[in-house]
């Protein structure tokens, strides 16, 4: 990736272990406080979802009238919400539903993003004006209007097509995903763009290879930095854009708890069950907040201007 | 420049049409019926369920309720609303004031906020206060505006009992009286936009004035031994506001439909409101009305940008 220079000083010290690229950027990583505390939360957050089902197993849809509204308290730690239903194990339940779309349309938004900066910034002339023109296209689009309508006109018949969850989780990860690629379209293509000239890329065009190698081996990998930042950073967009649609009813049915339906439905108990409200939201805003302290971080972690020499 | 621009203009033209081929062809090709909630009212006989949709052209191909409609927008009339009976463009009227109000006081307190804290944080890098700011700002945008709505309204509605938490749409305000509790019912809903707005610009100032600080013009300033207050003021600031005014005019835009989701919390009877009520209801002419006009301003306020960004960067050569 770097191509590094053997000093000669460098030989007379054997004992040190040679630096890699991403050696240094752990190395400053890890000096980034903030970095390094939204990395731990957002650990902590997704082993919660993940193995917290497991390990407390109160239901998360059993319905007891006789306890309802009850604010957080030892049995249930962060209250019940108005059909009694327990809400820490409904946060637990919703953080996967949640954070599983944010991961998908992120997966989705980056590889289209990534696939059609490349042809286009590799390729260039008529191909890489069409594709821009596409981006700009997209761009001028209004998002959230445009998200709602697509949701709503289209829910049902995915809902018959693949089921209630399944058809809703594929339609949010498509739409969202496919509303979030243009940064990162316009950023790969202008590092394709100034990559493709250097000298390496033109040894490789040199010894024959051939296109697809030239875009995934020579050049992809001296723009993977940023493309990781921007993945990291849309994982949290994805997830406010789905807790949006929820919170606006649009998203999924009200068996499957996420952490935007979980606010949609406190919104009318805020008076008598403000908890209900309140631990969803500040899973949403941790989770959030933690993916953007560890995209800055690692934003300054992968700058190779910062890479000490 | 003038050339620039009219090219600029002749780019827009073709866009603005691509997307309301876009969202005319997800509405039109969506499954579902307009006419679906006649469909269940036995009241209404299968002729006269024809009738109607003849009457709102419900009845002819695609294409030709597209151009038709295109020329109809085009010439001011957005057709009539399915659901009110009304014309969309007298629904919009009616809600515009409303949005204006809220937002645009939000946009102007976040600008003015985020300005100068932007710049104090910038100048006083990794002191107290500049890491006090960032952290609020950081928290500021991370704290998505649905959960702020509702954190205010738990604390300061229910809790405090200051504010009301649900918006008076036939509030007038006729005097001093009626404009306090206008003030009043609108402080939550600006706030919650105020803090994400100013937060986003205040972030964008700090980082701009960074980048300016380093500047050999700003060495070669104090060099000259001029006072700090004019270099900061007469050389980084003009420079650093450059972008950070494009930012602004660019933002212009989604402030409005940001704001969709300020006003359902708050019951704000603004255009967001309208909006989505309109696609809850399948009320497609004013859903086509209003998306097209939040595309217009994108498209507009993208142009605003570059001319503004052309008039205050003379480096700027529009070759294009």
């Amino acid at each position: 990736m770097s191509a590094s220079i053997p000093a000669p000083s460098q030989a007379a010290v054997p004992e040190r272990p040679p630096r890699t690229l991403w050696g240094d950027a752990w190395r400053r990583f890890r000096r980034d406080k903030l970095a390094l505390f939204g990395a731990m939360t957002l650990l902590a957050i997704v082993l919660a979802c993940v193995f917290g089902p497991l390990v407390y197993t109160a239901s998360h849809s059993q319905i007891d009238f006789s306890r309802s509204q009850m604010p957080p308290n030892w049995a249930h730690p962060f209250g019940t919400n108005d059909l009694g239903q327990d809400v820490l194990a409904r946060v637990l339940r919703g953080g996967r539903v949640s954070l599983s779309v944010g991961i998908t349309s992120m997966l989705v938004a980056i590889t289209a993003g990534t696939l059609i900066g490349a042809i286009s910034g590799f390729y260039g002339g008529w191909l890489d004006v069409a594709l821009m023109r596409f981006t700009d296209l997209f761009l001028s689009l209004p998002q959230l209007p445009v998200l709602l309508m697509v949701i709503f006109l289209f829910r049902e018949s995915l809902r018959r097509l693949a089921g209630p969850e399944t058809g809703i989780f594929m339609l949010m990860v498509l739409v969202i995903g496919s509303l979030n690629w243009m940064s990162v379209a316009r950023l790969v293509r202008a590092s394709f763009l100034s990559v493709r000239e250097m000298d390496f890329v033109l040894a490789g065009r040199a010894i024959g290879a051939p296109a697809h190698r030239l875009i995934w081996v020579h050049i992809f990998p001296n723009v993977l930095s940023p493309v990781i930042v921007a993945a990291t950073l849309s994982v949290g967009t994805a997830i406010i854009t789905e807790s949006t649609l929820s919170f606006l009813g649009l998203g999924f049915p009200p068996d499957t708890p996420t952490w935007g339906r979980l606010l949609f439905d406190a919104r009318d108990y805020l008076e008598q069950a403000p908890h209900m409200a309140f631990f969803p939201g500040l899973m949403i805003f941790l989770t959030v907040l933690s993916i953007n302290f560890v995209g800055d971080g690692l934003r300054d972690a992968l700058d190779p201007q910062m890479r000490p020499r | 420049m003038t050339r620039y621009l009219i090219n600029r203009l002749f780019i827009s033209i073709p866009t603005l049409l691509a997307i309301s081929v876009v969202v005319f062809a997800i509405l039109a090709l969506a499954p579902g019926d307009p006419m679906a909630e006649f469909a269940t009212n036995p009241a209404i006989t299968a002729e006269v369920r024809e009738n109607i949709r003849r009457s709102l052209g419900l009845d002819q191909p695609i294409y030709i309720r597209y151009v038709k409609w295109l020329w109809a927008f085009m010439r001011g009339d957005m057709g009539f609303s399915f659901n009110s009976r009304s014309p969309v463009v007298n629904l919009i009227l009616q809600r515009l004031p409303t949005t204006l109000w809220v937002v645009g006081t939000a946009y102007l307190i976040g600008a003015l906020l985020a300005v100068p804290l932007g710049v104090i944080s910038a100048l006083k890098r990794y002191t107290l206060f500049d890491q006090v700011v960032t952290t609020l700002a950081f928290i500021g945008f991370s704290l998505p505006t649905f959960f702020t709505g509702i954190l205010f309204i738990i604390l300061f509605s229910v809790q405090l009992r200051w504010f009301p938490f649900i918006y008076n749409s036939t509030l007038r305000v006729t005097n001093w009286a009626t404009f306090l509790a206008q003030v009043r019912q609108s402080i939550m809903p600006v706030m919650v936009l105020v803090l994400f707005q100013a937060a986003v610009l205040m972030r964008f100032v700090r980082a701009s004035m960074l980048e300016q600080m380093n500047r050999d013009y700003v060495r070669t300033a104090k060099a000259k031994g001029l006072r700090n207050f004019v270099v900061v003021n007469r050389h980084i600031l003009r420079n650093a506001l450059i972008p950070v005014v494009t930012l602004v005019a660019l933002d212009i835009p989604t402030v409005f439909t940001g704001a969709l989701v300020t006003e359902q919390i708050f019951r704000v009877p603004g255009i967001g409101a309208l909006l989505v009520d309109s696609i809850f209801r399948g009320d497609t002419p004013v859903v086509m009305a209003i998306t097209f006009i939040y595309a217009i301003l994108i498209v507009i306020f993208n142009l605003v940008a570059d001319i503004l960004y052309g008039i205050l960067d003379p480096r700027v050569q529009y070759t294009r």
